[in-house]
């Protein structure tokens, strides 16, 4: 099997890697990588929990192959929190008891992440459609929408 | 949230103050910073993955299974068929005695649903695994199938399940679990009026985020460590034990972190077969149900049929209820006959009904087999009585809420299956939901309580 | 056999490696790559272009040309796109919107293919290297086609002309249960003088209401000069069945929905 190099930022650290061609980054990531955060829920585009952040924008990592990511600046939830400070986004999912299986949290927190990047100040409405690929099956996601603005508030009293 | 610690203060011991309280959750920290490991976050080097020839029948005789092309396929390590199994036909429930078993690990001689398991393929890679089980060939002769469970317990209806012998499961009261109290055909000719109706739900598919899986890694000593989403750790271990005939002690499960179960973990299905691979190729194993197979393969919520027939008075007592209740197994009986035997219990509601007659049937179809699934056995039975309810209390022109403090079960209430009611709350929850809804009734429901008779 | 990817700077050298066994185009990868994690195991090689220009959008004298690797986040955020953005954020979540693209929506199968639906009802223009084909014809042979697509060309619609409608039973994100897109002209007195209506979800792939479309020229957008046209919507169509929904309910609703996107 034809091994290829993939070399990319994860979370502002240098990676360099040969995979099998046609390796996804989901599997390049967990398998190879060692970044487990994101989830492989269902491989077809539907989840959302394999959610990460190429280049600003928010992909799934699932339908990506690692080798279109040469060069790229890719984040994920694992590489969130600073110095071990929790990201707010993180701290506002753990305070408002947005988690409860935690399988789709990293998806979520990725989605939340590239909303607020944007839109510093969401609506709720903003939150809900930033958030609609991201499915949580433990029927969760009022204290997630919460979170998500509770971290938006925290942020910009922090920028204030 | 309003918290009324008013209620039950005199018989209360603590004073509930922890309930209402924000507390931490101990697994948040590793869920927001995806440090949490589930069991497919554990990556062993050389690892197989696992993927399952399925029955593409709902019921059909296998005539012969050739893998030999598949093993010949590049990256297979291994093909498993039911005579690699040590002991291949297993219940889960046989740990409490609650056979008799009737389940194949990996199908032999016959498939009884779409998508039973027949071939296990080990391969280096997910996709030779894939490739290899495309090349595997059964051969089989199609039977009739029956998916209705009405049809299957009519005479002459194919047989689904050949351990069992008929298309329901033989309780030691026979045909079905019953409950009689009461004279039941004296109620309904006491009742003003009576109310016979039908319902029925379809299976439901749990559809966690996170699909059925394992992973298995050989250690020293001939143990195994098994990594695994199970809802039923020791359950799944011993019988595992069971069908791989392997002492308790060689096996290690580590578990208790789930993507999401409800209920749909609790069937011992991929463990087993993944241990045997390991066992016999000396090399860990993955075997991770896909999307699909967690929507098509996995256990759902049973389908089931209801027929409710009640008496009842024009002041609103239920004097007479009678109930026939079939739970749709599927082709194996897994945890449904408990299923249908708590529906048994469950069936007179939160009411006190002083004439009950309740028949429940565990029904054998060619369905995919149906298991547990959040208060499975009494939800459906719970939306089919409540909607009883509210039919019953038009029928008589009475405030459904009303209607329900009638018949309201209370504390030293004797139920249908001899079970003393105690710690009834209903009589208060009902006064607060009609302050809550505001939704007011007559001011003698209010001075209601579930344990002082007469108050 | 494993999957491999195969890179391309120019679409004439992927179009000759396209000719070999077993080799799909990979777009945004919510179609090809999603089949291969399920388990199709037909496709051993992906073939994937870099060239810039497919991303490219171009809007000059009243004509859109999108190149076929433009994504729908793309499209919903391109200020001279605006009538066309409830088609494109119509399609998945956010992370699908930044990866699906106009090519590949041209190929999913339904219920997916909103985006197609908009295009069809648009009379748009499928650009391969064969040449430029209507996207009528394009869609009818779409299962054979062999050739990469390059992009797609219409003419701009006027926000007032275009509308576009999809029902899903999740909100904001769901799969269709149908979708609608129409193009409407109007004469001064309001009633239409050309429509094209284009279904998503009533066949396999997009289709066009050609009953409705004549039921409704000369007629006002009024409940009652509009009900041939949603009598006639039904005729020729072959809903999908799927967890969704039924062939028989999706055909039921399509009268009711297209009425309110017509009446809006």
């Amino acid at each position: 099997m034809a091994k290829v190099p993939v070399q990319f930022t994860l979370n502002g650290s240098e990676k360099a890697e040969f995979i099998e061609s046609g390796t996804t980054l989901l599997n390049a990531l967990r398998d190879k990588i060692g970044d487990t955060s994101p989830k492989g829920g269902c491989h077809q585009g539907t989840c959302g929990a394999c959610s990460v952040i190429i280049d600003g924008e928010l992909r799934l990592s699932c339908l990506t192959l690692a080798e279109t990511c040469n060069g790229a600046d890719i984040k994920t939830t694992a590489g969130l929190a600073e110095g071990g400070v929790l990201h707010p986004l993180q701290r506002a999912f753990l305070d408002a008891f947005a988690t409860q299986c935690g399988f789709c949290t990293p998806g979520m927190i990725t989605a939340a992440k590239v909303l607020l990047d944007r839109t510093p100040n969401p609506s709720r409405e903003d939150v809900v459609e930033a958030l609609s690929g991201n499915i949580c099956r433990c029927t969760g996601y009022e204290p997630i929408i919460q979170a998500v603005l509770t971290a938006a508030r925290a942020n910009s009293q922090n920028a204030a | 949230m309003e918290l009324r610690k008013d209620y039950f203060a005199d018989v209360r011991k603590d004073g509930l103050n922890e309930i209402g309280q924000p507390r931490p959750r101990l697994d948040s920290p590793g869920h927001v910073t995806g440090k949490t490991a589930y069991f497919a976050d554990r990556n062993f080097p050389g690892m197989l993955h696992l993927k399952m020839v399925r029955s593409p029948h709902h019921h059909a005789r296998i005539r012969s299974i050739d893998t030999s092309e598949a093993e010949k396929h590049p990256g297979v390590v291994r093909v498993l068929t039911a005579r690699d199994v040590p002991h291949n036909v297993y219940t889960i429930l046989i740990l409490i005695q609650v056979g008799p078993e009737d389940e194949t690990v990996l199908a032999d001689g016959k498939v009884r649903w779409k998508g039973e398991a027949v071939v296990a393929v080990l391969a280096e890679t997910e996709r030779a695994a894939q490739e290899a089980a495309a090349k595997v060939k059964v051969d089989y002769e199609v039977l009739p199938a029956v998916f209705d469970m009405e049809e299957a317990l009519k005479p002459g209806a194919p047989v689904v399940n050949e351990y069992h012998g008929q298309n329901y499961y033989l309780y030691d009261s026979g045909e079905c679990r019953k409950v009689r109290f009461g004279d039941v055909e004296a109620g309904f000719a006491q009742a003003d009026h009576i109310l016979e109706q039908s319902y029925q739900s379809s299976p439901i598919e749990h559809a966690p985020t996170e699909t059925t899986g394992c992973v298995v890694a050989p250690e020293g000593n001939d143990r195994f460590t098994c990594y695994t989403n199970t809802q039923a750790m020791f359950f799944t271990l011993d019988n595992a034990s069971i069908i791989l005939q392997m002492p308790g002690s060689k096996l290690h499960f580590v578990g208790g972190t789930v993507g999401g179960g409800f209920g749909g973990k609790v069937d011992v299905i991929v463990e087993p077969i993944a241990i045997l691979g390991a066992k016999l190729t000396g090399r860990p194993v993955s075997f991770v149900y896909s999307r699909e197979e967690e929507m098509q393969i996995s256990s759902p919520r049973a389908a089931e049929k209801i027929v409710i027939k009640d008496g009842v008075m024009k002041d609103g007592r239920i004097v007479a209820r009678k109930v026939t209740g079939y739970t749709d197994a599927g082709a194996y009986s897994r945890h449904s006959p408990y299923g249908a035997q708590k529906g048994a219990a469950h069936y007179p509601g939160p009411y006190t009904i002083s004439n009950v007659w309740i028949d429940t049937y565990c029904v054998y179809t060619n369905r995919t087999p149906s298991s547990a699934m959040r208060g499975f056995g009494v939800t459906i039975g719970d939306f089919a009585l409540e909607v009883q309810m509210d039919k019953l209390a038009r029928l008589i022109g009475m405030d459904p809420l009303e209607f329900r403090f009638i018949n309201a079960y209370r504390d030293g209430d004797m139920k249908a299956h001899r079970q003393p009611t105690e710690g009834a709350a209903l009589i208060e929850c009902m006064q607060e939901a009609s302050r809550a809804a505001n939704w007011p009734v007559a001011e003698k429901y209010m001075a209601m309580s579930s344990y002082r008779k007469g108050a | 056999m494993s999957l491999a990817l195969q890179t391309f700077s120019t679409v004439k050298d992927a179009n000759a490696a396209l000719q070999a066994a077993g080799t799909r185009y990979l777009g945004g990868g919510t179609l090809v790559v999603r089949a291969a994690n399920e388990g199709d195991v037909s496709t051993s090689s992906l073939v994937r272009v870099t060239d810039p220009g497919l991303s490219q959008i171009a809007v000059a004298g009243g004509k859109v040309r999108l190149g076929a690797s433009v994504t729908m986040a793309a499209i919903a955020s391109h200020p001279e796109l605006a009538a066309l953005a409830p088609a494109a954020r119509a399609v998945g979540g956010p992370a699908i919107r930044n990866m699906a693209t106009v090519g590949g929506n041209l190929f999913a199968p339904a219920p997916y293919g909103d985006f197609a639906v908009a295009l069809l009802a648009l009379d748009a223009t499928v650009v391969t290297g064969d040449g430029e084909t209507p996207i009528e014809t394009f869609l009818a042979g779409r299962d054979t086609t062999r050739a990469i697509v390059t992009g797609v060309g219409f003419a701009s619609p006027k926000a007032e002309s275009f509308r576009f409608l999809k029902v899903s039973r999740v909100k904001p994100k769901g799969v269709s249960v149908l979708s609608i897109a129409a193009l409407l002209e109007l004469a001064a007195d309001g009633a239409v003088s050309s429509a094209r209506i284009a279904l998503g979800c009533m066949a396999d792939r997009p289709t066009r209401a050609k009953a409705a479309e004549k039921a409704l020229l000369g007629c006002k957008l009024t409940p009652q000069e509009i009900a041939p046209a949603l009598a006639a919507a039904g005729e020729g169509i072959a809903p999908i069945t799927d967890p969704i929904a039924s062939a028989w309910y999706r055909a039921e609703v399509l009268p009711v929905h297209l009425g309110r996107l017509l009446s809006n």
